[in-house]
């Protein structure tokens, strides 16, 4: 009905007026000329720069770009101090806190959000001023939220003098200052911000659970903790994918942070790649060596998100 | 999920597991609440305080006689390495950076949206895909040729400058950022308006189509009527992003008078002359974060959402 109607009026028009053909040629352009920019400066500023910073990670870049390709040099370097633990390079260092912060803040978050949300979920009265004490934090930038936790975890003025004056004197709390538990105060300051997000997110999930089979589980005799286990948790399986790949991908950028909190530790012991990259490209003028370790980077969150968004983007039937 | 109310199982001596139950979840609730709290809490109470009263007094304690002097002191006074112009500067940075950057972004997210959802063509789930992506590299992979091309527009500025004795705000610290966020913050805009506009009746299109309107109209008529709440959505995202970005203010514009508040900021909390004055520094922070706060108590419903459409894409 609606592309005869469209046909009828068309027609006379195309033939009455020469303009009209070069007209309707550019209204069918029309959407591609209007997304084109968006397009065009992603391909550049995205897909191109990272290109430029893979062809960057070949050359001998120090402090200037140089753009003569001199081969797999940064990257062999990055690979030997890959195994140099004892004393830890900067690299080795780097990876190995993305391993404990990644793997640490992940899990937290994850345990910590799904639990606050089912606790959440069992009809609480003032659930609506909860949740937005829970969800604050994300709203912070991450320099706000390193400044707070630096204050309060800080031996001499946080809460280690706090608990001292309330006579608890042999309570000892330096992590800030030790070069091999800065990296665990990033966790925290993390999870403290990141973990009521994760909340919300496993609550919409609850909340969108069929009440028909939590009451056919119970009248069968299912235990509150077999529900949750048996049923719930299984059920919730979409959330827990989206809330991992929101986490890892805030762990590999997180940046602001360390540098925050820990100004990158005793010695760049808090540094994770992220600050790697930067502290060799902006302050070591080693350009290639920064350029090598963001490819790197790269890779990393590639290999999680390019198969979820392939996944994503296809299961939409069209 | 309606919840799942515990069976009250045997009711011992008066008290029924429920109860105990119950008191077990509130507390443990409570509980959390504090730890989320705290630091805010602590934050909030240091900046009223003297330093008299951070040195000797409790960190929990609130402030015996309460002083806006820190406030003042860190909005006009205080020092950022060695220029001592407090933070309202740094503060009207970040605000002429965020308001273009989130208003041009968000207009072009709502047309490619528009384009990828209305206007088919073959290829648009690949360009999709492709801008969707671009949400999540890590901008280490793009900041040093976007510095590179930062210097190159900086040396073109100046001569157009010395040329016409306009630089077209090429060079420019805010104008530079302000393009960087809008580049970057394109793939959270498209996908927000691409997931809003799925839903939107096509058949309202077509209807209109038939009846002789063009693309913009149909844009202007029908579309952005109907999409207050992901405009919301989209402009509270990008306004908590930008305003919180720390990586690109600090490469682009780390130092100077051009710096955004992140950035000062954190110089202030380790300009390390003198004595360290928490009060000022706490005052430094909650000023820097009094802005996406305010957003959030306003506006926390469109807030979490817009942090779900950008986890959750289904």
């Amino acid at each position: 009905m609606t592309t005869v109607a469209t046909q009828i009026k068309l027609t006379p028009e195309h033939n009455a007026r020469p303009g009209a053909s070069v007209r309707s040629h550019l209204q069918d352009a029309l959407p591609k000329i209007v997304l084109a920019p968006s397009f065009a400066i992603t391909i550049v500023f995205v897909y191109g720069f990272i290109l430029w910073t893979i062809y960057l990670s070949f050359t001998n870049s120090k402090t200037f770009p140089s753009y003569a390709i001199t081969g797999p040099r940064a990257y062999q370097r990055l690979w030997r101090w890959t195994f140099e633990s004892d004393p830890p390079s900067s690299w080795y260092t780097s990876i190995t806190n993305m391993g404990i912060f990644g793997f640490l803040y992940i899990f937290i978050c994850l345990a910590l959000g799904l639990f606050l949300a089912i606790l959440l979920d069992q009809k609480i009265r003032g659930e609506g001023v909860l949740r937005p004490i829970y969800l604050y934090p994300m709203a912070l930038s991450f320099i706000v939220t390193g400044v707070a936790w630096k204050w309060f975890l800080d031996p001499g003025l946080g809460l280690e003098q706090t608990l001292h004056q309330w006579g608890w004197t042999s309570f000892h709390f330096d992590w800030i200052k030790n070069k091999d538990f800065v990296i665990y105060t990033v966790v925290i300051a993390g999870v403290w911000q990141a973990s009521g997000f994760i909340m919300a997110m496993f609550l919409a999930g609850l909340r969108g659970i069929d009440g028909e089979i939590m009451k056919a589980a119970q009248i069968d005799g299912a235990t509150t903790f077999q529900l949750y286990r048996r049923i719930v948790i299984p059920l919730l399986r979409p959330i827990f994918l989206s809330a991992f790949i929101v986490l890892a991908h805030l762990a590999i950028k997180s940046y602001d942070l360390v540098v925050a909190l820990t100004s990158g530790g005793p010695g760049g012991s808090a540094w994770l790649p992220s600050n790697f990259m930067y502290e060799f490209t902006f302050k070591r003028n080693e350009m290639a060596v920064g350029s090598a370790s963001a490819v790197i980077m790269l890779m990393t969150i590639t290999a999680i998100i390019v198969p979820y968004l392939y996944s994503e983007l296809r299961e939409r039937p069209r | 999920m309606s919840a799942v109310a515990t069976p009250a199982r045997q009711v011992t001596g008066g008290i029924s597991a429920r109860t105990v139950n119950r008191i077990v979840i509130y507390g443990l609730l409570a509980l959390f609440a504090l730890f989320y709290l705290m630091p805010l809490f602590v934050m909030l109470v240091t900046s009223f305080k003297t330093m008299d009263e951070i040195q000797n007094g409790n960190m929990l304690a609130l402030p015996q006689a309460p002083t806006f002097e820190p406030w003042i002191k860190a909005w006009s006074e205080v020092c950022s390495g060695l220029t001592c112009v407090g933070m309202k500067g740094y503060f009207w940075n970040s605000i002429k950076m965020v308001v273009p950057a989130v208003i041009i972004s968000t207009l072009l997210g709502a047309l490619n949206g528009y384009v990828l959802t209305k206007w088919r063509f073959r290829g648009a789930t690949l360009v999709f895909a492709l801008m969707l992506f671009a949400c999540f590299i890590p901008f280490q992979s793009v900041l040093l040729p976007m510095a590179t091309i930062l210097g190159r527009f900086g040396r073109f500025g100046a001569t157009l400058q010395n040329a016409t004795g306009f630089s077209f705000g090429l060079g420019n610290s805010t104008v530079n950022l302000v393009f960087v966020h809008v580049v970057y913050g394109l793939g959270f805009t498209t996908l927000f308006f691409r997931n809003y506009y799925e839903a939107f009746p096509t058949e309202l299109i077509k209807a209109a189509q038939v009846d002789g309107a063009s693309f913009f109209q149909i844009f202007r008529r029908i579309m952005l009527p109907n999409s207050l709440p992901i405009i919301v959505v989209t402009v509270i995202y990008q306004f908590t992003n930008i305003w919180n970005d720390f990586l690109f203010a600090s490469a682009y514009a780390g130092s100077g008078d051009v710096m955004p508040m992140t950035v000062a900021l954190n110089n202030v909390v380790n300009t390390s002359t003198g004595v360290i004055e928490y009060n000022v520094n706490m005052a430094a922070a909650m000023i820097a974060a009094l802005p996406t706060l305010l957003v959030y108590v306003v506006a926390g419903r469109y807030f979490v959402r817009g942090l779900m459409a950008g986890a959750v894409k289904g």
